[in-house]
């Protein structure tokens, strides 16, 4: 579990605690019924930070969205935005949100949906087209402005959402699978977004189970599962291991048992992967193999990957 | 402009741009055109020596379908309060739509109660539009106006709000057909307990007569419904009707009296509960 950061507050004018994280929360919990959706989330996202949410289908990221963004109520639990609790108005005009579940009003014009926000917002009614301009112009819709959100494609739609995000230069930005409906230069393109807002200083709250993006953009992630977080950390902390894929054959199950003692198997048949398995092992490895009468074709040491280390956190909970 | 404002702005814009209200107004236009045919039609009716009615019977006839042409008008009214109002709020729930609005500065009863005047703000052109084109078309085809025009309008309108708030406060928690639907079924309901009270007025039973009252209480639209017929009824059908004792008031198409101002009073009390029940529904509904 992220641990929890000491920190001191300074309200401003707005009432938006400058010196405060973006994100604080402590054992924040949500029932539905009985079904627990997240068990003591606990955690601190400091200002200008990417912070990376993973975990599996159902595993409480989007929960987690809600509960922070005021859209459900905890059943226990507290939290704070830019250091106000959640939930407060005025903490909001600093936020942007995407959706996973992205619409927006078809009968109305990209234009006009990211006016309507900038009413809603509210943002000084003065800077409005300069807001609006940069916005599309940000996520590639310059040239579909006029035209009715109804007749976009959901890549499309889901660019105009990221727009809406963007608008009033948000302290804080909650992004949830904001690639979902993305071709691969969409999602180069919101990669670049991301760090663009990180380089002027927003906090970015990115729930994603793309690894790949996230290992790309995040400063920090947290890995959620179960509806609590089962690992959290730096890049460099969370992949610290090595992970070495072999090619080889005639090796029975009894064989690849053995071969546990390596580390965790990823066993695909021939295609076997051990994860978190220090380099100066892999002579030993390969020696064992052909000991036990198998025949070699490939060995390849790497660098872990999130997805590796994800689905280690992940088996490693199934295994529990 | 206030968030409500705005919700009460984006909902008309929406019924517009939907072309909802192009939709009524070229059904509107047809029906008053027919209609306005149809009691042009009564003024050309002869008797069998070949002379036309004479103005008092021309009036009484009009008057008399005037108000079974209201009650089918209050039925469409009703009906599309009900469905417009029944996806007001959970469609926009279920869909996300509602989600980025959410997340910025405003309440969920601003939400609420920006659906409500926006669509009070649709009923109230609708009605006083309709019925002012309904009542110049038939005063054009036989020289009848009802007594009380205004009063009629209001208590026309104000049945159309009353489901459109019944719908919302389903909306907030059921689908969308689902709230429609039982939006409607109660307002048929509502004219049921009415006409059960008017069997209790008839036979002069103090329980059944007590259903009328309770119905009227729980859903006011038949209510007010009484308070339009009243409003559309001659002098000389009001003595006639009063000449008749208990067996005149037994009819959901005709009113003795106006409704009671208690009644009124509980109306406008009826919509600030819907409104309330509404906001708290919502707000604490899990999106």
């Amino acid at each position: 579990m992220a641990e929890l950061a000491q920190t001191t507050t300074a309200a401003t004018p707005e009432g938006v605690a400058a010196g405060s994280p973006a994100i604080r929360t402590v054992e924040l919990s949500k029932r539905f019924g009985k079904t627990v959706a997240l068990a003591g989330l606990s955690m601190t996202v400091p200002r200008g930070e990417v912070f990376g949410f993973l975990g599996p289908n159902g595993a409480g990221k989007t929960t987690s969205v809600k509960l922070l963004l005021g859209l459900i109520a905890p059943s226990s639990g507290e939290g704070w935005l830019l250091g106000r609790p959640i939930g407060d108005l005025r903490t909001r005009r600093k936020i942007g949100y995407l959706p996973e579940l992205f619409r927006y009003q078809g009968w109305l014009s990209a234009r006009e949906v990211l006016t309507l926000h900038c009413e809603l917002a509210p943002l000084p009614r003065s800077s409005w087209k300069d807001e609006i301009t940069s916005a599309l112009e940000t996520v590639g819709l310059a040239d579909r402005a006029g035209d009715r959100v109804g007749t976009f494609s959901k890549g499309m739609q889901q660019r105009l959402g990221l727009a809406v995000a963007l608008l009033g230069e948000p302290e804080l930005v909650f992004l949830d699978e904001p690639t979902s409906a993305l071709d691969p230069v969409g999602r180069h393109d919101v990669r670049e977004i991301i760090r663009g807002l990180a380089s002027r200083g927003t906090a970015v709250f990115l729930n994603s189970h793309l690894l790949s993006e996230v290992e790309q953009v995040c400063d920090r992630v947290a890995v959620v599962d179960h509806g609590r977080v089962i690992a959290s950390g730096t890049m460099d902390q969370l992949l610290s291991g090595t992970t070495v894929k072999v090619r080889a054959t005639g090796l029975d199950r009894e064989g690849k048992a053995k071969m546990a003692a390596f580390g965790q198997l990823d066993d695909e048949g021939d295609q076997l992967t051990f994860t978190n398995l220090k380099a100066e092992r892999v002579p030993d490895l390969v020696a064992a193999i052909i000991a036990l009468g198998g025949r070699i074709y490939e060995v390849a040491p790497r660098q872990q990957t999130l997805e590796d280390r994800f689905l280690q956190l992940i088996q490693d909970e199934e295994d529990k | 402009m206030t968030p409500a404002l705005v919700v009460a702005r984006l909902t008309v814009q929406e019924a517009s741009r939907r072309r909802l209200l192009l939709a009524l107004v070229i059904m509107t236009l047809l029906v008053v055109g027919f209609s306005a045919w149809g009691f042009n039609k009564i003024t050309t009716v002869t008797g069998s020596d070949g002379s036309v009615l004479p103005a008092v019977q021309v009036t009484l006839i009009t008057s008399q379908l005037l108000i079974v042409v209201t009650f089918v008008y209050s039925g469409v009214l009703a009906l599309s309060a009900a469905v417009v109002a029944g996806p007001l709020i959970s469609s926009e729930v279920e869909s996300g739509l509602l989600l980025s609005m959410l997340a910025r500065p405003m309440r969920r009863s601003e939400v609420v109660i920006g659906k409500w005047l926006g669509l009070a703000v649709l009923v109230a052109i609708y009605a006083a539009g309709s019925a002012l084109l309904e009542i110049a078309a038939v005063d054009w085809a036989t020289g009848y106006v009802p007594p009380h025009p205004i009063e009629l309008i209001l208590y026309v309108g104000c049945e159309g709000l009353a489901l459109l708030s019944l719908g919302l406060l389903l909306s907030t928690r059921l689908s969308g057909i689902t709230g429609g639907v039982i939006a409607l079924v109660a307002w048929l309901m509502g004219w049921v307990g009415g006409v059960v009270g008017d069997i209790g007025v008839g036979l002069q039973n103090q329980a059944i007569e007590n259903v009328g009252t309770i119905s009227h209480l729980i859903l006011p639209t038949d209510g007010l419904w009484r308070g339009a017929v009243y409003a559309m009824e001659p002098d000389a059908v009001l003595a006639t009707l009063r000449a008749a004792g208990t067996i005149g008031r037994a009819n959901p198409f005709s009113a003795v009296d106006p409704p009671p101002i208690e009644f009124l009073a509980w109306v406008v009390v009826w919509f600030a509960i819907m409104l309330a029940l509404s906001i708290w529904s919502f707000r604490t509904r899990e999106i």
